[in-house]
């Protein structure tokens, strides 16, 4: 670091602290923004076992992978009031202006919306568990992998949702271009919670979704800030 | 092409205000110099900070004009104690409504409290879309006192505007055909 940096080092926290405080009180200030992809995910889940019929052997077996898509569906849908909002009240441009480096920005703005989604999807998980008959020792490796994986998600989200912010209906863009960058967090993740079922040794599934974390929460911020800077044009 | 063989240079004191009919490129200039857009053969040199109120005015309408200036406070690296901050908006002529979401404010009193931002006054540039868009008389006048004191503090404005602003000493820069 520089020491022009370093001098700043105290206003570029303050302006991740101001960022995270803001993104958290409007979440809480529009309470449905923040209510329904949780809705959204028990409802989906409880789908399964109307669909699929109520047999406990069945669901338990696709319980990994549906726990997982779901989450990932909900964040997805989610994804796209991340920029949007703050693009059309203009307070985008004030964020690209004035936070230098903007990637600060950006990380505070995603770790609220894993604040706000992820981790009340991971905190969830339990009980949707129990409605697909998933066994009571796959538990914490669902909510670990969710811990950990919830995260990739939301940063993977910010570039795509950087990427559309400029576009008017860019929600299904958004959505064609994240999915297939979700593929191996949901293959790790449901991986991971299968294993344990099948009574095999999750770590290595489990290393493998914190080091695509630490890779993420380095690169993307600055991917995302890049995209927006775009997308601002 | 919106604009060639522009030429423009700001100083310290010099008020400006860019006319020109619509669609003749004054916000696309304004985004230019504020570095929104590089979407132009040219260059622009900056010898400072400066602040932007786009036609956008960067408040989100879901928190108080205080919420959202506290914010702005702490991008733009100020450490305005939410005492100044309030006197700020009082200074806008928002005093009251410090606690009020912006949604219920009318587009004038959003417009003063997006102004409110230029006042941190660490900014010696001002770069202003429509300043006076949705203001009343009085709300004009303010536009042009803060803009007379920022000039008197050795501060510099480029105003996109189609109203005159009705100031002194402001030089005038017209964009596209009138020009």
């Amino acid at each position: 670091m520089t020491a022009a940096a370093l001098d700043r080092a105290p206003s570029i926290g303050r302006a991740f602290t101001a960022q995270l405080q803001r993104d958290l009180t409007i979440a809480f200030r529009s309470r449905s923004e923040l209510i329904n992809p949780l809705m959204f995910y028990v409802m989906g889940i409880s789908m399964f076992p109307l669909g699929v019929g109520p047999g406990a052997e069945r669901l338990s077996e696709i319980a990994p992978g549906v726990l997982w898509v779901l989450a990932l569906l909900s964040t997805l849908l989610s994804l796209d009031a991340l920029f949007r909002r703050d693009f059309d009240d203009g307070t985008l441009e004030q964020l690209v202006l004035n936070v230098d480096p903007l990637f600060v920005g950006v990380l505070a703005k995603v770790l609220a919306h894993w604040l706000v989604i992820g981790l009340p999807l991971t905190l969830l998980s339990p009980l949707a568990a129990l409605m697909l008959f998933l066994p009571g020792a796959a538990v914490p490796t669902l909510v670990l992998t969710l811990l950990l994986g919830t995260p990739i998600l939301s940063l993977l989200g910010a570039v795509g949702a950087a990427l559309t912010v400029g576009l008017k209906r860019g929600g299904l863009l958004l959505t064609l271009i994240i999915l297939p960058l979700y593929v191996p967090v949901l293959i790790l993740g449901a991986g991971a919670v299968t294993a344990v079922i099948d009574g095999v040794d999750p770590s290595a599934q489990l290393a493998w979704l914190a080091v695509i974390l630490a890779l993420m929460l380095t690169l993307t911020p600055f991917a995302a800030a890049l995209a927006l800077r775009v997308g601002l044009e | 092409m919106l604009f060639k063989d522009l030429d423009l240079e700001i100083r310290p004191g010099d008020l400006i205000e860019l006319t020109g009919p619509n669609g003749s490129g004054k916000t696309t200039l304004l985004r230019c110099l504020a570095g929104l857009t590089g979407d132009f053969d040219g260059e622009v040199r900056r010898g400072g900070r400066f602040s932007y109120v786009g036609h956008r005015g960067g408040l989100n309408l879901q928190l108080t004009p205080l919420q959202n200036l506290r914010w702005s406070a702490a991008i733009e690296g100020s450490d305005a104690s939410d005492g100044s901050l309030s006197s700020l908006l009082e200074k806008v002529g928002l005093a009251g409504y410090e606690l009020t979401p912006c949604q219920q404010l009318s587009a004038g009193q959003q417009r003063r409290a997006a102004l409110a931002r230029l006042c941190f006054g660490n900014a010696p540039l001002w770069l202003l879309d429509e300043p006076l868009t949705a203001l009343d008389d009085a709300g004009c006048g303010l536009v042009r006192e803060l803009l007379e004191r920022h000039r008197a503090a050795g501060g510099a404005a480029l105003c996109a505007t189609h109203q005159p602003l009705g100031l002194e000493r402001t030089m005038q820069h017209a964009l596209g055909r009138a020009a």
